[in-house]
């Protein structure tokens, strides 16, 4: 696996708009971005309505995943080029998503939806039209994906890789500040986790950085190769972007992305927590 | 969640006893900008969050006291503001040159 295996650029999307066999799927959470506008031919997958079980806190099972991708005519068969909003921090975590229920051939279109617009191509309101396929998914791979008492079980053995923002680690702040500051669960982080910001990971136009400097910077952060090593950030979507650069982009093995992340860990009863 | 709520808009709901309230508008060529990528950043520049100005050129965050860096990226440029913060509302603008 390498970068080219992974990841595509702006130019090589937009020179592959309408090519049998490619699928863009655009993810965000605020899907009014895409009404608003997007590549041509993109599917919708709203992160929150698409993604989650409408009932439990969960991903979809897979039936329900293999409707979902029917249902928007995305084949077994086709490259599936993600892209979205948040520097892509949605798009990873559906890359992550579609490897968990095994999609062979998936990439992320690097710098995302702003990369997209800052260099001013072209975006379209026109609703895709896709025949509906019939998707068959894989037994999800939770070799990629864990659970809270690995979490706490990694505590001290581990890398524990949170990927907050500094005063979230501290527990200054209890969610990235765009967001209303009320939350019910503790400030704080899992002990012994080493922080590493997302966005070291990323240019600021969305664009990831080299793999060289992407090697120098984990190492520089006291990031154990030997070791096997979990992600996680407030709900999941931003460690996704630092786990598709861990496995994905510097092809460390044994990397799983905490989904359950700091809303469930930071209301968990009776875990440890630093500050 | 993490995607950024609209922008702009009135500040019902909003408890400015407890928040700290960091917004205003970005600004190019004596008119505001639609669709500027707004970041907050940290006193030691480290990314905090970053949202998308509305059509009429807001955006908002939630922060905490302390000293943070504003910085919009748009097609027309770039723009940046150093402000010390309270609980409360506090209003700038961002002007791309």
């Amino acid at each position: 696996m390498s970068r080219n295996d992974v990841l595509v650029t702006v130019d090589w999307a937009q020179e592959h708009l309408g090519r049998p066999g490619i699928v863009f799927v655009e993810v965000d959470e605020d899907t009014s971005a895409y009404d608003g506008g997007h590549i041509e031919g993109a599917v919708k997958l709203d992160w929150k309505k698409d993604l989650q079980d409408p009932l439990r806190r969960d991903f979809l099972d897979k039936s329900a995943f293999e409707q979902l991708l029917s249902s928007r005519g995305i084949g077994n068969d086709d490259t599936v080029v993600l892209y979205g909003g948040n520097n892509n921090w949605f798009a990873a975590y559906a890359y992550w998503y579609f490897k968990i229920y095994g999609h062979s051939d998936v990439k992320l279109m690097d710098g995302g939806r702003k990369k997209w617009e800052l260099d001013g191509r072209p975006l379209s309101k026109d609703a895709p039209e896709r025949p509906a396929t019939q998707y068959r998914a894989s037994e999800p791979d939770l070799s990629i994906r864990a659970f809270r008492d690995e979490v706490v079980a990694a505590i001290g053995s581990k890398n524990l890789v949170d990927v907050r923002s500094p005063d979230e680690f501290s527990g200054k702040i209890l969610a990235p500040a765009h967001l209303p500051q009320e939350q019910s669960q503790k400030a704080g982080h899992v002990p012994g986790a080493i922080n590493i910001p997302w966005s070291k990971a990323a240019n600021e136009d969305g664009t990831f950085k080299s793999d060289a400097d992407l090697a120098k910077l984990y190492a520089e952060q006291g990031y154990d190769e030997s070791k096997p090593t979990i992600a996680y950030c407030r709900i999941g979507e931003r460690s996704s972007h630092t786990w598709f650069v861990l496995r994905e982009l510097l092809g460390r093995t044994d990397v799983k992305n905490y989904d359950g992340s700091w809303v469930e860990y930071g209301s968990l009863v009776g875990v440890p927590i630093e500050k | 969640m993490c995607a950024a709520p609209k922008q702009g808009g009135p500040l019902a709901g909003i408890d400015l006893s407890t928040q700290t309230v960091i917004q205003g508008s970005v600004w190019y060529d004596g008119a505001p900008v639609a669709g500027a990528y707004v970041r907050l950043l940290d006193s030691t520049d480290e990314f905090t969050a970053e949202v998308v100005t509305s059509p009429e050129g807001e955006f908002r965050f939630f922060a905490a006291p302390g000293e943070w860096k504003i910085r919009s990226l748009a097609s027309v440029g770039k723009g940046e503001r150093v402000l010390s913060a309270e609980v409360g509302l506090n209003e700038t603008t961002v002007v791309i040159d």
